[in-house]
């Protein structure tokens, strides 16, 4: 089935068209932001979570799944080490402070990470007092061998490395060893001092001890009598704060601006298909089918929803170019995949609206008709 | 053989609570390569009869039997083929594709039957138009073209496919009398040149002197001529 006359139509009178696909353009500028901004989030707010290779997260009964709140004391560790199915276990904690880097007038964010188990990326746990850091923190003037001081104690860290995509709650994460975490954390934050051997939370590898009918997490609180409660990598990487909120807020968004980008195509090719009901009365009674009228409709919606897409994905790469590194704008390849589909669904299901009209014009119209 | 057969054809419109009776009982056959007028006021029928010989139109009772195909019963998808395969048309208003140059407007009658637009097709769309007196206008787009101009574009589009029956609705009624009769002119020795049957709609007697047949019709009846066929 030849397309040639769609084609040649959006070729010879491209002004046509000219409006529309600029409105799309800017609504896919807007929508690689919103997305952006959402990845952007989200991904430098669970990094440090979404890295970690584990089967659970364990964190104490009364944290309310957050690290912050969360402490695991030495016996507790014992009761979930002794279960049967649990494999790997390691001691996790995380303290956000303010850090003065060699040269830099501003305190850099960072998260200092405790860790036993390596997450993905990382390096096995450093000597005391060395960190790895996630490279984010280049942003804000850290460089390997850099000694940053961490906290109002000023506790030094000397960075030996880098790490990408570890971020926590939007600060660059320093990887450290439990025993700096626990000074790091006990010099600058003494009213939540931990005590030798206690972390936050728990890293758990393993599978459902044989026989049993509890899933692996929910094995895990049985073994500690409800001492703590325990979550998957993805349950842990929502239960940070406002993840899942920014996260459902901005899908609202993103989705209502789809359904702009449909109502913006169905209005726009139905006013086209009601200007050319003359002309689609003669094809029909030279002999062209609905169905091809149609797809000429559906092949010029997809042609301008694929240019709106270009120029629109052009506007949204060279704007995020142009932005202070400081927005947590993310643009990453999968977005535009989604918002690519998106725009391309839209353009279907709007062109559709005119399909009725297209299938209303009779071909009779075109004869005996005084224009 | 006939080219069009077309046998009691009564033809009504339903609008709103009456009925409007456009044609009846209508009897009229068109030889190979014949001319025929169809003259009558406004309202007579002329349009409706035309629209059901070339299968735009269903009949509401009668039989309509085109080279030999019977499309009384055709339903749309049927009738879409069929038109596209049997019949040329040539309407009364301007409707030629607005962004198609002239030979491009001709090779839509390509396109449509599955062609490519092959330098055949090609070939044959500029043959045509220099026979219409317009191949310096191949390349035009219908905006740049004159009313007669653009009458003899669609008289080329309705010959592309050499269709056995043309049907001209009003074909010069747009333009003034002059450039009118030069279009008739042209339409009577394309015909004959190609040994097409036509009917040509108009309600102006002065055109019928290029018919071999003229047929009347008032209120949606045919004159006697309508079963006769004259001398050529
Ligand atoms: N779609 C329709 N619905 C209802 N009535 C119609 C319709 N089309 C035509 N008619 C009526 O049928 C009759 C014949 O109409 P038709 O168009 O065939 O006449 P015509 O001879 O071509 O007229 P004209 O010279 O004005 O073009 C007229 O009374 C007209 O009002
Ligand atoms: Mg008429």
């Amino acid at each position: 089935m030849s397309i040639t006359l769609p084609l040649r139509e959006l070729r010879r009178n491209p002004n046509r068209f000219l409006v529309a696909t600029i409105v799309l353009a800017f609504l896919t500028t807007l929508l690689l932001f919103l997305g952006g901004l959402l990845d952007g989030l989200y991904l430098g707010s669970t990094g440090a979570i979404r890295a970690q290779k584990a089967d659970a997260i364990v964190y104490s009964a009364s944290a309310r799944d957050s690290f912050l709140r969360s402490r695991i004391t030495p016996d507790i560790r014992a009761d979930v080490e002794a279960l049967d199915g649990v494999s790997e276990v390691g001691g996790i904690g995380f303290v956000l402070l303010g850090a003065q880097v060699p040269g830099e007038s501003d305190l850099a964010d960072v998260a200092v990470a405790g860790y036993e188990l390596a997450p993905k990326g990382v390096p096995a746990p450093p000597a005391d007092g060395l960190g790895v850091a996630d490279s984010r923190l280049q942003d804000q003037g850290v460089s390997k061998g850099d000694t940053i001081l961490v906290g109002p104690a000023e506790t030094p860290i000397t960075i030996t490395g880098w790490v990408d995509d570890t971020g926590y709650l939007l600060q660059g994460s320093v990887w450290v060893n439990l025993t700096t975490w626990r000074a790091v954390q006990n010099a600058n934050r003494p009213d939540s001092a931990v005590a030798d051997g206690v972390v936050q939370a728990l890293v758990v590898r393993g599978a459902p001890a044989a026989g049993s009918s509890l899933s692996f997490t929910a094995g895990l609180d049985a073994a500690t009598d409800g001492a703590t409660k325990s979550l998957t990598v993805a349950d842990a990487v929502l239960a940070l704060p406002g993840v899942k909120q920014q996260k459902d807020t901005f899908n609202q968004i993103i989705y209502t601006t789809l359904f702009v980008v449909l109502a913006v195509v169905g209005l726009f090719f139905s006013l086209l298909t009601l200007e050319r009901i003359g002309l689609y009365g003669v094809l029909k009674a030279i002999g062209a089918t609905t169905r091809r009228l149609f797809l000429g409709v559906l092949v010029q919606a997809i042609i301008v929803a694929v240019i709106a897409f270009a120029i629109g994905s052009g506007m949204a790469i060279a704007a995020a170019a142009a932005l202070p590194a400081s927005l947590p704008l993310q643009l990453i390849p999968s977005r535009f995949v989604f918002t690519f589909s998106g725009l391309l669904v839209a353009a279907i299901l709007g062109s559709a609206i005119s399909l009725r009209r297209v299938t209303k014009v009779e071909p009779a119209s075109a004869i005996g008709t005084t224009s | 053989m006939s080219v069009l057969e077309m046998t009691d054809v009564r033809k009504v419109y339903r609008s709103g609570d009456i009925d409007i009776v456009a044609l009846d009982h209508a009897t009229l056959q068109v030889e190979h390569g014949e001319i025929v007028a169809l003259l009558g006021p406004s309202g007579s029928g002329k349009t409706t009869l035309l629209s059901i010989a070339g299968g735009l139109l269903t009949p509401t009772e009668g039989t309509v039997v085109v080279n030999g195909n019977d499309i009384t019963d055709h339903d749309a998808k049927e009738l879409t083929g069929f038109r596209r395969e049997n019949i040329g048309f040539v309407f009364q208003s301007v409707n030629l594709v607005p962004f198609l140059n002239a030979e491009e407007n001709l090779l839509v009658v390509d396109e449509l039957g599955g062609g490519k637009g092959d330098k055949a097709a090609k070939a044959r769309a500029r043959g045509l138009l220099d026979e219409l007196g317009l191949g310096h206008r191949a390349k035009n787009m219908p905006a740049q073209l004159s009313g007669g101009e653009r009458q003899r574009v669609a008289i080329g589009r309705a010959l592309f496919n050499n269709p056995k029956l043309v049907l001209f609705d009003e074909p010069t009624s747009a333009l003034d009398t002059k450039i009118g009769a030069q279009v008739m002119e042209l339409i009577h020795s394309e015909m004959k040149a190609r040994d097409t049957a036509a009917i040509i709609v108009t309600h102006d007697r002065r055109m019928t002197e290029y018919a071999d047949r003229t047929v009347e019709i008032v209120d949606g009846r045919l004159g006697a001529a309508g079963l006769q066929t004259a001398a050529h």
